[in-house]
């Protein structure tokens, strides 16, 4: 991905409303290709940062640029980027045709081919046959595919989807997601997605810019945003994490050992130095999934820690289980999947639990 | 179990005397309008259309009627205008001075008209406006914008602005999203407005008495037959006639405002009637 060509690119872009400091010196770069996600609480800023793309928000300070030109006092009709709105932004007196051309009344082809674009938009979307509707007689799913047809159909450099998902219901947001990864790839268009939902973000995107604030607080790959986010803000944004406390016992070129509750000395790679020295409190953080409780006749492993099940909560497919490890003053949460023939055990049980060093997270 | 809550008789009562109290003496219009006697009074003398022949046959009262209908559909369409800008500015930019500004405008909803009409023909006389058709038609966009700037404002309120955003965003200016999405949307509010500023104007009375100079107005004609008892039930006819068109005009703009929201995906709430 790092050798497309830069399609979005944000220099220290500052925006104020009045007193309040809405965008707060973002600097970030989006590739072409790119399924690029904005996620964060509401009120981070996000929607706000994409809608300095599309024109809809003048920026105080800063610069914005798409496709290497500087977008200062470019308006957003002659931006080469289409917004899907959070709304959808239907135009109800128009038919489902009327609206997906709507973009095309400015071109100079002929109507035979309007028409032609028009009905392929349409095909694409899945609604194929749906032109000559009347567009407020249409369903929230349908009213999503007609404005991503009307965005689509104008062939835009980026399409800017504005919480495109978070009116629909669970399945039709799943169905959606898996539609627009697909849209994603046929077309090939840069697509900048703004959510507050961290699993559609991880499902779907490329890469994700997690915001608090005004500020971008990580950016990376889904896969890496997971397993190490860089502060416990954004890793308990994302998913779940647990901590404990942890001493940093030496910390050097290469390693740290810490002294973490419930797991002993362990060393972690190079990574996670913090520059905090020899005696400095930190944490540690893992995820549910990465402790595994060794099961009667389980070989033992490498590592290996003691644990109380405290609460079990069962959900058919997984088990969640709060364990007391050995030495520690705070619950843990676990997961396990509910292999065949694997027991569901009962608060009380003692239990070993086998750990890995990679799984573990140095937080300060 | 079903138990149906009643509500206590006193409150029907009450309810049922206030709308008599409020529209028994319309009805007296038609009544009389019908009746085959010069003199308002029960018992009734028998059917006759004569006084609506009488009335059809009346000059004066024909430009009298011409003059209003003019008076009413320039300051219609003149305070419908005003209320566009009024209404577009208030509900889409902020601006310091916001408030007091749109409640300057809504003011003559509630300020007595005996003051305005006053206030307005001392500044014209003492400006040296002649009185005619022309000042009235001032006085009365005065009265009238403030409906209009109330149906206009919630007709654009109810206006998603993403709408117009879409618009730009596919590549349209200001001034075409203008004439391709909001004016089509608010084209009821705008029909509603142009009726109902029509119909106040049309049945004001004080501002036309007291600004038209020699030109008959149909409010104060009507006020002046009153003079001449065997004109009186020529006027009921008249009055008859204009009952019907009001409740017309104001179930038309209704039907329009009704229909707009409909179209937009909105329910009805509000309004007139």
């Amino acid at each position: 991905m790092t050798d497309k060509p830069v399609m979005i690119a944000f220099q220290d872009v500052h925006k104020y409303y009045g007193d309040y400091h809405a965008l707060r010196g973002i600097t970030a770069t989006i590739r072409a290709g790119e399924f690029f996600s904005l996620l964060g609480p509401s009120g981070c800023g996000k929607t706000t940062l994409l809608r300095t793309i599309a024109g809809f928000e003048d920026i105080s300070s800063g610069v914005v640029m798409i496709d290497g030109k500087d977008m200062a006092g470019v308006p957003a009709n002659v931006r080469p980027t289409n917004m899907v709105f959070q709304s959808y932004a239907i135009f109800p007196h128009l038919t489902v045709e009327q609206n997906v051309g709507f973009g095309l009344r400015r071109d100079p082809m002929s109507k035979e081919d309007k028409a032609k674009a028009v009905a392929e938009a349409l095909e694409m979307v899945g609604l194929k046959g749906f032109g000559a509707r009347a567009a407020h007689a249409l369903s929230g799913g349908q009213r999503q595919r007609v404005a991503l047809a009307r965005a689509l159909i104008l062939k835009p450099q980026v399409l800017l989807l504005d919480e495109p998902l978070s009116a629909l219901d669970k399945k039709m947001r799943e169905q959606m997601q898996m539609e627009l990864i697909r849209l994603q790839r046929q077309v090939g268009i840069t697509f900048i997605l703004v959510t507050h939902d961290q699993e559609e973000a991880l499902v779907m995107s490329d890469r994700i810019a997690v915001m608090f604030e005004g500020e971008i607080a990580q950016l990376a790959d889904p896969e890496t945003l997971y397993r190490r986010p860089n502060s416990r803000k954004v890793a308990n944004f994302i998913g779940t994490m647990n901590f404990l406390p942890a001493r940093i016992l030496s910390e050097e070129a290469g390693r740290v050992e810490v002294d973490a509750q419930g797991f002993g000395r362990v060393t972690l790679d190079a990574a996670q130095c913090m520059g905090q020295g020899a005696g400095a409190e930190a944490n540690i953080g893992f995820r549910p999934e990465t402790l595994t409780i060794l099961f009667e006749g389980q070989s033992a492993q490498d590592r290996e820690s003691m644990a109380t099940v405290t609460e079990v909560v069962y959900y058919g497919d997984m088990t969640y289980y709060d364990l007391r490890l050995d030495g520690t003053e705070q619950d843990t949460r676990i997961s396990m999947r509910n292999v065949f023939g694997r027991p569901v055990l009962d608060i009380g049980t003692r239990t070993r639990v086998a750990w890995s060093p990679g799984a573990l997270v140095l937080f300060r | 179990m079903k138990t149906v809550q009643r509500k206590p008789w006193g409150h029907r009562a009450y309810a049922i005397a206030y709308l008599i109290f409020l529209y028994a003496p319309i009805i007296l219009l038609p009544v009389f309008a019908f009746n085959n006697s010069v003199i308002l009074a029960f018992p009734l003398e028998g059917f006759t259309t004569k006084w609506f022949g009488e009335m059809w046959a009346d000059q004066q009262m024909f430009n009298a009627l011409r003059n209003s209908v003019t008076v009413a559909f320039s300051s219609a369409a003149i305070s419908t205008i005003l209320g566009l800008f009024a209404a577009r500015a208030s509900t889409r930019f902020r601006f310091p001075g916001k408030g007091p500004v749109v409640a300057l405008v809504m003011l003559p909803l509630v300020l007595p008209e005996m003051i305005l009409a006053m206030s307005l023909l001392v500044l014209f006389l003492s400006v040296g406006v002649n009185l005619s058709i022309l000042t009235v038609i001032l006085g009365h966009v005065l009265v009238t914008t403030p409906f209009a700037v109330a149906i206009l404002t919630s007709a654009f309120q109810s206006l998603d602005r993403s709408l117009e955003e879409a618009a730009y965003d596919l590549g349209e200016t200001p001034s075409s999203t203008f004439r391709l999405i909001i004016l089509p949307l608010v084209m009821p509010g705008i029909v509603a407005s142009f009726l109902i500023c029509f119909t106040v104007s049309l049945d004001e009375f004080i501002i036309s008495y007291f600004l038209s100079g020699t030109e008959p107005m149909l409010s104060a004609y009507i006020y002046g037959q009153f003079r001449f008892p065997a004109n009186v039930p020529k006027v009921m006819a008249l009055g008859t006639i204009l009952v019907l068109l009001s409740v017309g005009l104001l179930a038309l703009a209704e039907f329009y405002r009704r229909r707009g929201m409909a179209r937009t995906g909105g329910k009805a709430s509000g309004g007139f009637l």
